[in-house]
C-alpha cells in the first residue's frame, strides 16, 4: 500500500486487494491502518513517478487505439474514439480489445464508452445509470463532495432536481458545470497527448476549408512537409494520423495504417485522400494536423538492376486496408493440428513465407463450413460409410467412399476432448458430388461423441 | 483449327477486330492447360492472360463453389507471383486449395463485406500489376462491372478470375447474362474414376467453356487439377480403355 501526505496527516492513497480484505481502505490515516492491521508494509507514494507512467500508457493507447488521447489524471485516461473505432469493428470490440491488451500486459482496467468524457469517467468508475451515481461521480474536489453528502444529495439525480442558482452560490461554478459536462450541455476539449519527439506537421487556415478538393490538396502538401522531416532522420510512418479542427471546436480524425513503413509523399497522399468522404467539414475546418503516432526506421535499399525483384505488394495492402479493414486481409498459416477448423490460422498478409505445409496424404476439401451442418444418413456397419444422407431436405445416394479416417479430439487443450473421436469419411454421391462427412464417436462407444452425423465441407 | 489462321483475309479480320477492341499494348499472352484435347480448341492454343475469365460451378457447386475454386486455384497456381483471393464468406480451406496446387504462402486473403466491396478490391488488385491473378467469389457482375474489371486486367497484364457464386440456386440463372469476360467456364463435378477397389478415384470434371470470345464453346470430360494445378485426360477418353488404365495405374 502507498501512503502520501494530504495537508498534515499521513493518509493511504492506495491499497491492494489483501489489505482491502483486512479492512483498510484508502484515506485512512496511517497511524490507524497500522493500529488495525500488524505488519503493513507501506511505501511512500510518488505522484510524479505515477503520472510520468500514466503518459506512458496513454502514449501506448495513442499508438495503438486512438489519435486522440489525454491522461486523466490521477488514474485515468481518455480516448476521444472518433474515426478510430471502425479499425477495431465497432465501440464495443474496441473496449474488449482495449482491456484485452491491457490485461495481457498486466495493467487491470476499467473502461465505458459514452458521447461525453464525464460520462465516461463516471460509468468506468461507478457504472449503472448516471442519475444513481454518487456525487464522487462528477470529478469534485473532496471537499465539495463532502459538502454535498452533508446537505443529503446522495446521488446526482438528486443534484438536477435542485434548483441550480443556490448551489452555484454554495458551491462555486465548478459543480454546475461538471454537470453540464457529464450530460454533454457543455463542451470539454480534449487537450490531446503530444508526446516530446512526435513528428508532426500543421497548418491553419485564415478561411475555414470544406471542399473535399481544397482538403486533398492541403494533405498533400502536409504530407510532403511530414515526408521531408521522415527522409531527414530515416524514419518510415507506420501509423499516420490526421486531425482536422473545425471551427465549432469538434475534432475529425482519420487513422491510418501501414503494413510496412513508408514515406512516399504519393502513397500517403493516396491513402489519406481516399479517406476524405469519411470527414465532415461541416462548418469549416480551421487547422489541420498530421502526425506519424508509430514511426521505424527505413534505410534506403539498394537495388538490383540484374536479378528482377518480387513486386512490392504493400501498397496495395494498405490501400485495400483502407477499404476493408486491416483484419479482413491475411494469409494463411498451417497450425499442427488434426482437426481441421483448427489446422489454419490468419497470419498479416506480408509475413514472411511460412515453409511447412500441411500432411499431404488425405484429401482435403476447398469449402469448409464454418459449423458443421447435421446430416440424416442410414449406415449398416460402424465401420462403414452412410449408404445414403440427406443434407438439406435432398436425400443422396452413396457410390463411393474412402474412409474412416479418425480424428482424435486433443485432449490437451479441452476437457470435454479427452476421448471424444470423429470419423470423416470422403464420400461421392450418384451426382458425382464429393462430400467431406463425419460422425461424431467412434460408432461403439457412446462417450467418445454424439453418434450423430455431419456434413464438414466440398470437395472440387 | 489450323485451316482458319492460315486463310490470309481471315488473320486481316482478327487483326481489325483486334483493333476495334482496343488491343493496343503487347499481344496477349496465353497460359495452355498442358491438355492437347483442351488447348486446341482455345483461340490460341490456352488461356489468354491478362484478361477477366468466368468460372462457375454447376448443380450445387453454383452455390458451393467447390470445384469452380479448384479450377481457378489451379490456373492462379501456374502462373508465377503472388494471388489475391477476395471472398465475402471465408470457407475458403487451404488445405484443400494446396492440394490443387497453389500453396497458402502464395494466395493473400481479403474478406470484403458485399459484392461491391469484393469487386473495388479485385478492381484494385487487377490494377496493381504485381501479382500473378486475382480471385474473386462475386454473385452478380454486371456488364459495367465486368468491363471495368477486363480493363484493369488489360492494362497491368494481371489475369482475373470471377468466381460466380450464388446464395441460393434460383440466382444462378443470372450466369446466363452477357458480361465482358473473355471466356467464361462452367465446371461441374460428375463421378470420378472407378477404381479397381474400394474408394473415391481422381476427381472428375465436365468443364464447359459456355462462352469465348473469338472462340467456339466446347464441354470436355477432364480429371480435376492433381499438386502442381494440371488437369489431366481421363484415360477412357484419351482412347484406352478405363479398366486397362486402372490396371495399369494401380497394378
Amino acid at each position: 500500500m502507498l501512503a502520501g501526505r494530504l495537508g498534515n496527516r499521513r493518509v493511504l492513497t492506495a491499497v491492494d486487494a489483501g489489505a482491502a480484505g483486512l479492512g483498510v481502505t484508502v484515506g485512512m490515516p496511517v497511524s490507524k491502518a497500522q493500529a488495525l492491521v500488524q505488519g503493513l508494509r507501506i511505501e511512500a507514494a510518488n505522484p510524479e513517478a505515477d503520472q510520468a507512467s500514466l503518459e506512458r500508457l496513454a502514449f501506448w493507447i495513442l499508438q495503438r487505439i486512438a489519435p486522440i488521447v489525454a491522461i486523466d489524471p490521477p488514474d485515468g485516461i481518455v480516448i476521444d474514439s472518433t474515426g478510430a473505432d471502425h479499425l477495431h469493428g465497432g465501440e464495443e470490440a474496441l473496449l474488449e480489445a482495449l482491456t484485452g491488451r491491457l490485461a495481457l500486459s498486466g495493467v487491470t482496467a476499467r473502461a465505458a464508452v459514452a458521447d461525453t468524457w464525464g460520462a465516461a469517467h463516471a460509468l468506468a468508475r461507478f457504472g449503472g445509470d448516471l442519475h444513481a451515481m454518487p456525487p464522487e461521480a462528477l470529478r469534485l474536489p473532496p471537499a465539495t463532495v463532502a459538502g454535498l453528502r452533508d446537505m443529503g444529495f446522495a446521488t446526482i439525480g438528486d443534484l438536477m432536481a435542485a434548483p441550480r442558482a443556490p448551489l452555484t452560490r454554495r458551491f462555486g461554478p465548478e459543480l454546475i458545470r461538471r454537470i453540464d459536462q457529464m450530460f454533454g450541455d457543455a463542451a470539454e476539449p480534449i487537450d490531446a497527448l503530444r508526446p516530446p519527439g512526435l513528428i508532426e506537421t500543421r497548418r491553419a487556415f485564415a478561411e475555414p476549408i470544406g471542399a473535399a478538393e481544397t482538403i486533398a490538396r492541403y494533405i498533400g502538401k502536409l504530407v510532403v512537409a511530414l515526408c521531408a522531416i521522415l527522409d531527414e532522420r530515416g524514419l518510415g510512418v507506420r501509423r499516420l494520423d490526421l486531425i482536422c479542427h473545425r471551427v465549432d471546436r469538434e475534432r475529425q480524425t482519420v487513422r491510418i495504417g501501414l503494413a510496412v513503413p513508408q514515406r512516399d509523399p504519393q502513397r500517403l497522399t493516396r491513402l489519406l485522400c481516399d479517406r476524405i468522404p469519411t470527414i465532415a467539414p461541416g462548418f469549416g475546418i480551421e487547422i489541420m494536423t498530421l502526425t506519424a503516432t508509430i514511426t521505424e526506421p527505413l534505410a534506403a535499399r539498394q537495388t538490383s538492376t540484374l536479378a528482377p525483384e518480387a513486386p512490392d505488394l504493400s501498397g496495395l495492402i494498405d490501400t485495400l486496408a483502407g477499404r476493408v479493414g486491416h483484419r479482413a486481409i491475411y494469409r494463411i498459416a498451417p497450425v499442427a493440428s488434426d482437426v481441421p477448423e483448427r489446422s489454419v490460422r490468419r497470419i498479416p498478409a506480408l509475413s514472411e513465407p511460412t515453409t511447412e505445409g500441411w500432411p499431404d496424404h488425405w484429401p482435403r476439401p476447398t469449402r469448409l463450413f464454418a459449423r458443421p451442418e447435421p446430416i440424416e444418413t442410414m449406415a449398416l456397419l460402424p465401420d462403414q460409410p452412410p449408404v445414403w444422407i440427406a443434407w438439406r431436405g435432398i436425400r443422396r445416394r452413396i457410390k463411393r467412399a474412402d474412409g474412416p479416417e479418425r480424428i482424435f479430439g486433443e485432449w490437451w487443450t479441452r476437457e470435454a476432448e479427452r476421448i471424444a473421436v470423429r470419423d470423416y469419411f470422403r464420400v461421392e454421391d450418384d451426382a458425382g458430388e464429393r462430400l467431406w462427412i463425419f460422425r461424431a464417436g467412434d460408432g461403439e462407444d457412446a462417450a467418445t461423441g454424439s453418434h450423430r452425423w455431419f456434413i464438414h465441407g466440398v470437395f472440387g | 483449327m489450323s485451316a482458319p489462321f492460315s486463310d490470309p483475309a481471315l488473320a486481316a479480320l482478327r487483326h481489325r477486330i483486334a483493333a476495334i477492341e482496343g488491343g493496343h499494348g503487347p499481344p496477349l499472352a496465353v497460359l495452355p492447360f498442358g491438355v492437347s484435347e483442351l488447348d486446341c480448341r482455345l483461340t490460341k492454343g490456352g488461356l489468354a492472360l491478362g484478361c477477366l475469365h468466368e468460372v462457375a460451378g454447376g448443380g450445387n457447386g453454383a452455390v458451393d463453389g467447390a470445384a469452380a475454386a479448384c479450377f481457378a486455384a489451379g490456373i492462379a497456381a501456374r502462373l508465377p507471383g503472388q494471388v489475391l483471393w477476395c471472398v465475402t464468406q471465408a470457407d475458403l480451406f487451404a488445405p484443400g486449395v494446396e492440394q490443387s496446387g497453389l500453396s497458402p504462402d502464395r494466395v493473400i486473403h481479403v474478406e470484403a463485406g458485399d459484392d461491391t466491396a469484393v469487386l473495388a478490391c479485385m478492381e484494385e488488385g487487377l490494377r496493381h500489376g504485381g501479382l500473378a491473378a486475382v480471385v474473386a467469389d462475386v454473385a452478380r457482375l454486371s456488364m459495367t462491372a465486368s468491363r471495368r474489371l477486363h480493363l484493369a486486367a488489360k492494362s497491368t497484364g494481371t489475369t482475373g478470375i470471377a468466381l460466380r457464386r450464388w446464395r441460393h440456386h434460383a440466382e444462378a440463372a443470372d450466369f446466363g447474362q452477357p458480361t465482358a469476360a473473355m471466356t467464361r467456364w462452367r465446371v461441374s463435378a460428375i463421378p470420378s474414376a472407378p477404381l479397381p477397389v474400394q474408394g473415391v478415384g481422381r476427381a472428375r470434371w465436365l468443364v464447359e467453356l459456355l462462352r469465348a470470345r473469338a472462340g467456339e464453346s466446347f464441354d470436355i470430360e477432364l480429371e480435376a487439377c492433381d499438386g502442381t494445378g494440371h488437369l489431366g485426360l481421363p484415360a477412357d477418353v484419351a482412347g484406352g480403355s478405363a479398366a486397362t488404365a486402372g490396371r495399369l495405374a494401380f497394378g
